[in-house]
């Protein structure tokens, strides 16, 4: 997926395949028969894409020669294989992986043999928190600037800001990390180099009963501010690197939008009856402009776990990107293919959610 | 009043790129001109690049010994040394190469595969198209690193050499984007088919293949120049990110500007800034250039986002 054509995907309405067939389905169908063939709909797609992933890595050979095949003698190395089951044919294995994917289980990692899903549990948390960071920085510069940009369409300001956004998409997350490093730590020495807290914080957070692995929440129930602003000046150059790249896209968006409300028969009936400009931009062209938001956010998240892994590496941030990177370096493909598989399931149920809760404020999508 | 000939222009300002220089006007067109010449001076630095180059991408030492490693900025080394010894400036040109090598071999293989398989899945319709509607749906929404990361392990296990490391990279990037081709040929096509014309022509007799790719695929084009820059520069990103994760072309065999930032990113906590800036810079520019160019053509194709020319009061 394309950063600027998600961008520009508003401007004809997308006929995204599993809606149009939940219309074709029911014809003006009610909330809850959209939701149910919506969430049904998140079968095939972890299906493809799982299935698509095994293929794609077996085409290759087996995990186990990739990541410690020149190691080993010819012999030794056929009982490993015997051991973990690769010597059997691979359509086998497939069901194999199949049925224990459908159960939770996303295998075992080869390098320090730990469940998938633990990785996941473990640091899971780190990612999310650094995702929703991200998306409060885009938000919080994409929705004004974009606002302001419409308003001035064509104008100075405009042509700024639109080369502001598209700097913004065409900076590498990881080139961003490390002018903000060299900048605000190495210069200026403000902000921490990397990493989600100080050795102590981490220490004094892993002492809390039960930490939920979200340094966030876990430094809010700490009640300790000290903690709390550790973790905080450690997530503001990840979090701006992250979302600066969202929040270009944000800006565009709205810039598109909220000119193209602008354009409609009811905000010429308001600019006829003399509503200011601004008050046009502000009051009347402002939520319809943020419903292509909503449905487009599906497809952020995606972007933002893409960028997550780059940005993690980046800063340390030790997260499941950090974990994918390690992992990468490792030559273990078999968490290489957990990581994936597991990342499938997320984007398609996050795309479930999103679209129902555009579902719920346009009800144009459900019919 | 003088009076005015409509002429119709000329082939050369009929292409996409330059029909749309013609028919815009201020910003846009500063826009489209800026983003022109910053595309132009990087493939200019990329084909001449053994001529501006002033020393190879794996170049560690000349005559007067070796280069030394992270050397700050000094005349012989303008941009200074890499950590691994080699002159920043010249892996920079050098990955102007790479990296447009890529986005070529990229763009081409997506826009074949991509059209034919849009194409035929519209216009044919029945249970093909709905396997290949389902298959592009589920791999649109999925980042396109991750992707980019497997479609590499498949196909140089993630080291690899120039040629194969730009196949390898180019192939991972195509997989993201043939879906993208995909769906625009397709609606176009799933439109075109029910048009009078593409009527007329089966009736006349003509083959389903001829109806097809004369008939259809040249009206269904329309929006490829747009997705083709948009996915030039995409292209250029997801090299970059897979050589910072160690997933691109190895250094010996062709400079890249992702894998050098990786290297780059250790050097900053001492304050060594030179390594990382300048191949993070031909990044941003080149995408920069890229990218002015699509979305002016977007923004000049749309009649509701395209300033007008103000009618010439002589006129």
């Amino acid at each position: 997926m394309t950063l600027l054509q998600e961008a520009e995907a508003p401007i004809d309405p997308p006929a995204r395949p599993p809606r149009s067939r939940g219309r074709k389905a029911g014809g003006g169908i009610g909330l809850g028969r959209y939701v149910l063939i919506r969430a049904l709909l998140i079968v095939p797609t972890v299906f493809i894409l799982v299935s698509l992933v095994f293929f794609l890595m077996r085409v290759v050979g087996d995990p186990i020669s990739a990541s410690v095949g020149d190691r080993l003698t010819a012999a030794q190395l056929a009982e490993r294989l015997a051991a973990a089951g690769y010597d059997r044919p691979i359509i086998v294995q497939y069901f194999e992986y199949l049925g224990q994917i459908a159960t939770g289980d996303f295998g075992r990692t080869l390098s320090d043999n730990r469940l998938i899903s633990e990785v996941l549990l473990t640091y899971g948390g780190a990612t999310l928190e650094l995702v929703f960071y991200a998306l409060i920085v885009a938000f919080a510069i994409g929705i004004p600037f974009g606002m302001l940009a419409a308003y001035y369409k064509d104008r100075a300001p405009d042509a700024v800001l639109r080369i502001l956004a598209i700097l913004s998409y065409a900076t590498p997350v990881f080139f961003a990390g490390l002018l903000l490093k060299l900048t605000f730590s190495v210069w200026l020495g403000w902000l921490p180099l990397g990493g989600r807290a100080s050795t102590r914080v981490q220490i004094a957070l892993g002492r809390l009963d039960d930490p939920t692995g979200i340094y966030l929440i876990d430094a809010i129930r700490s009640g300790n501010s000290v903690i709390l602003g550790d973790v905080l000046l450690h997530a503001i150059m990840p979090a701006l690197a992250l979302g600066l790249l969202t929040a270009g896209v944000f800006l565009r968006l709205v810039r598109t939008n909220v000119i193209q409300t602008l354009s409609n028969d009811y905000v010429d009936a308001a600019r006829s009856r003399g509503v200011s400009e601004f008050r046009l931009v502000r009051y009347h062209a402002y939520k319809p402009a943020l419903i292509p938001i909503v449905t487009v956010i599906g497809l952020q998240i995606a972007l933002l776990l893409g960028g997550a892994v780059l940005t993690e590496s980046t800063f340390e941030w030790r997260g499941l990107g950090f974990q994918l990177a390690q992992y990468l370096g490792a030559r273990d493909f078999v968490a290489v293919q957990g990581i994936v598989a597991l990342l499938a399931v997320i984007v398609a149920v996050t795309n479930f959610i999103v679209d129902v809760i555009a579902a719920l404020i346009d009800p144009r999508v459900r019919y | 009043m003088s009076v005015t000939t409509v002429r119709k222009p000329s082939l050369l300002w009929r292409l996409p790129i330059l029909s749309h220089l013609r028919q815009s006007v201020g910003v846009q067109r500063g826009m489209l001109i800026a983003g022109i010449l910053i595309s132009g001076m990087f493939i200019v630095a990329a084909i001449f690049a053994p001529l501006i180059a002033p020393y190879g991408f794996a170049q560690s030492r000349d005559e007067n010994g070796l280069f030394g490693k992270q050397m700050p900025p000094s005349p012989e080394h303008l941009w200074g040394t890499t950590v691994g010894g080699f002159d920043v400036l010249s892996r920079v040109i050098w990955g102007t190469q790479t990296a447009l090598s890529v986005v070529i071999v990229a763009v081409v293989l997506s826009i074949f595969a991509g059209v034919a398989l849009g194409l035929v899945s519209g216009y044919l319709g029945g249970w093909l198209d709905r396997v290949l509607v389902v298959i592009a749906d589920a791999i649109y929404p999925f980042p396109t690193l991750l992707l980019a990361i497997v479609m590499s392990i498949v196909i140089s296990g993630g080291r690899s050499s120039l040629w194969s490391g730009i196949l390898s990279a180019a192939i991972s990037i195509t997989v993201v984007f043939i879906p993208q081709y995909f769906r625009v040929v397709r609606a176009e096509a799933v439109r075109l088919k029910a048009e009078a014309f593409v009527e007329s022509a089966r009736v006349v007799g003509s083959s389903t293949g001829r109806i097809m790719f004369t008939h259809v695929l040249r009206n269904s084009t329309r929006t490829l120049p747009l997705i083709l820059t948009l996915n030039a520069s995409e292209a250029i990103l997801t090299l970059a990110g897979l050589g910072f994760l160690g997933f691109g072309i190895a250094p010996t065999s062709a400079a890249e500007w992702g894998y050098d930032l990786n290297r780059a990113l250790s050097d900053t906590a001492s304050g060594i800034w030179w390594t990382g800036v300048f191949p993070g810079a031909a990044i941003v520019l080149l995408v920069l250039g890229l990218t002015l160019v699509g979305e002016s053509i977007n923004d000049i194709s749309d009649p509701k986002l395209r300033t007008r020319k103000r009618l010439r009061k002589a006129a």
